[in-house]
This record gives structure tokens, C-alpha cells and sequence, in this order.
């Protein structure tokens, strides 16, 4: 865990090479009156594979929308490569940045969602190449030809002209996955992308992201219910609780020798089988 | 009849950029904009169409603006009609799934881009049916235009009356207008069907035109990936 210095002012310009990817500085998430999340401080380094657990209402999920921005912050400060995201620090007072700042650290930042969020007035194709060519001006047919691979890649090159919602759940959330690589994200969120799939179809989407983060250096950040993908991708798991981290750990110990009581409990609950709590998420 | 169509039509095209405008007017944040729109809704939602009629034909020539009577017609019906289609276009946008937005966020298209290109061609299908009854009832709402000078089709039957019969000139006249109403709901039916098809669902038009039997495996397959 590199500790980085920079101070929570640090310019956009210049920001330090070893600036850890992710980096939320005693961040705070409330919903009017309902505290989800309470001076939250963890960083991500580059090319960290890093997997979100704990119950549900833990502040997980959250996690991700405030890094996708689809939320923002109450208090403090997250910093994405060094830079800060949403707010900054200013004169002593804590001020929201403009929008088009915001807009040029968000492309760098892809998400794939539970419910896969596909455009159903287009084609998969449409959808893989709408933002690159729309965002970051990528000609029709170089967002195409880039497609096209994504598509081979998550085993779909004969659905490119097909509606989404023709698509079975498994193949709608792989085309989903294509969508966000096609940004080229430096940070990839994955948000219980496998919640909304029937059981026999989570392995196809699963190989899928083993396969991502085993050949890129993407950054991750997961949230998700199967302990087995955590523990096979990710090399540091946090445990969440009440919108604290409880226990942080490399999945072996983690999931072996976890220290925590409400970690035991939780993959206790989790792990013990169909009789616990997998499916109240 | 010619009059009836030109003002049904004039006053729909009128409508359906008045509705739009007003309709996106009165979602974004600034407070202004959405205000003004929300004003101009409810104004011409509040008010008797008859006295907008009157008030642009008898009214304005009073400050020097003297309108032609086909115009007052198109503006009034316009305004009237625009302004309620405007909660229809709102309400459609705002029934497009939060996901569908924040997958734009996640994609960082601008909002331009994500209400041109994601947002409205949803909330589009979405509109067509409440939109086509503000038509039907557009058409038939043209009639009190005789107040303002313009012989349109219920004009027209009261001079047919006058040379005929009550019976024959009010039952041509329901005849005229069903006709006309059920074309438009055809018309409007033919674009819903379209607006589907690209939304991935249901058959493409040209299809759904086709004389055949009933298909049942439209709707199975439908209802498949949920």
C-alpha cells in the first residue's frame, strides 16, 4: 500500500505518478438524515483488483456510484489518480468542481451494473461504439473494428445486430461489459453484475472478468455476492459493515482466518450454504 | 373539411414543438426555465380554449396585431393542446429508468447526447398513445374555429342542414369526422408499432401490416429475458 502525500489541494496538473488510483480521504454519504457512509479513508493502487463485501446496506454499492459520480459526496474527498473528483479543497472550503473537470476524470472511469442498463433503442453494436464515437470522437468504423473484438471476446460476434432485449440476461450483461471496455476505462466498477442472472449463466460472465483482469492491468473495484469470484480475481478484500470498513485482508486470509466477528459471521452466513442470507441482497 | 384538416394538422405539428420544448423546459434544474415553462403550462392548460380563440382574433387586433383567422386557429389549438402534451412528453421522460441515465453517466455522454439519443427515443414510444388522443380529440376540438369566422366541417354541415335535412347533415358530418379520427389513430398507430420495433420490441412495421393470423409468438417472446 503505497502511502501518497499529496496533499487533498493537489492540482489537477502534475499529479504524482505513484498517485494511488482510487483514494477516498474521510468521505462521508449521508441520505438526508440516514448516514450510509462515515469517515471512509482506503486507497486502490494501479492495477488493484480490490472486492467490496459485507450485508446488505453496508455502503458497498455506494461506493461505486460516488466514484462513478452517480452520487456525490456529503463530506470529504475522493481522488481518482491524485486528482479530486467531484470536490476539492479550495481556500480552506470544500467546493464542488465544474462539470467539465468532473466529465474529463469520469471517462477514465467505466461501471458495469446489476441491471445491465443496455439502450434498448439500439443495437449491441450501437451500443458498444455510441460512446466512443460520441465521446471520445473515435471514427464509425475504428469504434466498430474495436467492437467487433470486444464482441469476440465475450463470445457474442453474431449478435452485433441484435436488440438487446433479444438477448438473454447473460448475454445482455457481457455485451454491457464490451460497452464499458470500449471506453478503454483505467478503472473498472463492477456492481453485483452477476445479482440479476440465473445461476447456470453467472459462470459464462464470471470466466468473462477473470479473463479482463487476467490479461489488463485494469483497475478494479467490485462489489459482489460471489466469494468464489472474489477470491479467485481480486488481491485485497474489504469488509464493510455500517458504512465502515471492518476488516481488510487478502482474500486467502480473508476467506480462511478472517478476524473479525462480523466477518466470520457474514461468510459464515454467506459461505454456510442456501440456508443463510445470500439471497437478501 | 379542408379547413378542419389544415388546422388539426397546423395545430398538431404547433403542439408537438410547443409540448417538447415546454415538456423539457419543465425538467431541468434551473429554476428560471423550469418556472417559465411550468407558468406557460398552466396557463394554457387553466384557460377556455374559446377565449384563447377569441382573445387572438378580437383581442390582439385591439394592440395592433391583427392575426389571420387560420392562424389564430393553428395558435390556439397549438398553445392549448402543447401545453398539455407537455406533461405527456415530461412524464414519458421521466418514466425512462434511472439505469438508462446512469448508464449515459457511466459512458459520459453529455446531456444533450443522452436526451437526444438515449432518453427521447424512448419516452417517445412511450408517448405515442397518450399523444394520439390529444389528436383524435384535437380534430374534433377544431369545430368551435366557426366562432372565429373560419367554415370549417361543422360549419359547413350547419349549411348543409339548412339545405337538407337534420339526419343526413349531422349523421355525414359523424361520419367525416370518424373517418378522419380513425386514419389519424391508424396513422398514429402505424408510428407506435414503428417506435417499438426499434425499442426491440415487437415486429417491424411493414410486418404488422401484413394481413395474417393472430401471432402468439410475438408476445412469448417478449415477455423471455426480463
Amino acid at each position: 500500500m503505497p502511502t501518497t502525500t499529496d496533499s487533498e489541494t493537489a492540482p489537477e496538473s502534475g499529479a504524482p505518478a505513484t498517485a494511488p488510483a482510487i483514494r477516498f480521504q474521510d468521505v462521508e454519504k449521508r441520505f438526508g438524515d440516514n448516514v450510509v457512509l462515515k469517515d471512509l479513508n482506503f486507497e486502490v493502487s494501479k492495477g488493484d483488483r480490490v472486492t467490496l463485501i459485507g450485508p446488505s446496506g453496508s455502503g458497498k454499492t455506494t461506493i461505486l456510484r460516488l466514484v462513478m459520480t452517480l452520487e456525490k459526496a456529503t463530506g470529504g474527498y475522493i481522488h481518482i489518480n491524485g486528482e479530486p473528483l467531484t470536490h476539492e479543497l479550495r481556500g480552506g472550503k470544500r467546493v464542488e468542481r465544474s462539470e467539465k473537470a468532473q466529465k474529463q476524470i469520469r471517462k477514465r472511469i467505466g461501471m458495469v451494473f446489476q441491471q445491465f442498463n443496455l439502450f434498448p433503442n439500439m443495437t449491441v453494436l450501437e451500443n458498444i461504439i455510441e460512446a466512443p464515437v460520441h465521446v471520445l470522437g473515435q471514427s464509425k468504423e475504428q469504434a466498430t473494428r474495436r467492437a467487433m473484438e470486444l464482441l469476440e471476446s465475450v463470445g457474442l460476434p453474431n449478435k452485433a445486430k441484435a436488440h438487446p432485449l433479444q438477448l438473454s440476461g447473460g448475454q445482455q450483461q457481457r455485451v454491457a461489459i464490451a460497452r464499458a471496455l470500449a471506453m478503454d476505462p483505467e478503472i473498472l466498477l463492477l456492481d453485483e453484475v452477476t445479482s440479476a442472472l440465473d445461476p447456470e449463466i453467472v459462470g459464462e460472465v464470471l470466466a468473462i472478468l477473470r479473463r479482463i483482469a487476467d490479461t489488463t492491468d485494469i483497475t478494479m473495484l467490485i462489489v459482489t455476492h460471489e466469494m468464489q469470484f472474489a477470491r479467485d480475481v481480486s488481491n485485497r478484500v474489504l469488509m464493510f459493515d455500517g458504512g465502515r470498513i471492518v476488516e481488510e485482508a487478502t482474500p486467502d486470509v480473508m476467506f480462511t482466518e478472517p478476524k473479525h466477528e462480523r466477518t466470520q459471521a457474514f461468510l459464515h452466513a454467506v459461505l454456510g450454504g442456501q440456508e443463510g442470507q445470500i439471497g437478501t441482497h | 373539411m379542408w379547413i378542419t384538416l389544415q388546422l388539426t394538422l397546423g395545430g398538431a405539428l404547433l403542439a408537438i414543438v410547443i409540448a417538447v420544448v415546454l415538456g423539457l423546459g419543465a425538467r431541468v434544474h434551473n429554476i428560471v426555465v423550469r418556472g417559465l415553462c411550468r407558468t406557460v403550462i398552466e396557463f394554457f392548460r387553466g384557460t377556455s380554449l374559446v377565449v384563447q380563440l377569441f382573445f387572438l382574433f378580437f383581442v390582439l387586433p385591439q394592440f395592433g396585431l391583427e392575426l389571420p383567422a387560420m392562424v389564430c386557429g393553428i395558435l390556439g389549438l397549438g398553445l392549448n393542446y402543447g401545453a398539455y402534451a407537455a406533461e405527456v412528453v415530461r412524464g414519458s421522460i421521466n418514466a425512462v429508468p434511472a439505469g438508462q441515465w446512469e448508464a449515459t453517466t457511466a459512458l459520459s455522454l453529455s446531456k444533450t447526447q443522452t436526451m437526444r439519443r438515449i432518453i427521447f427515443p424512448q419516452a417517445w414510444a412511450l408517448m405515442i398513445p397518450s399523444l394520439t388522443n390529444y389528436l383524435i380529440h384535437m380534430l374534433k376540438g377544431t369545430a368551435i374555429v366557426s366562432f372565429i369566422t373560419l367554415s370549417d366541417l361543422t360549419f359547413h354541415t350547419e349549411q348543409l342542414r339548412v339545405q337538407t335535412d337534420t339526419f343526413f347533415a349531422y349523421g355525414v358530418s359523424l361520419v367525416i369526422y370518424f373517418v378522419v379520427a380513425y386514419i389519424l389513430t391508424l396513422l398514429m398507430n402505424g408510428l407506435e408499432v414503428r417506435a417499438k420495433h426499434r425499442l426491440g420490441r415487437g415486429e417491424p412495421l411493414r410486418e404488422a401490416l401484413s394481413v395474417k393470423a393472430p401471432n402468439t409468438t410475438v408476445a412469448a417472446e417478449g415477455g423471455r429475458s426480463a
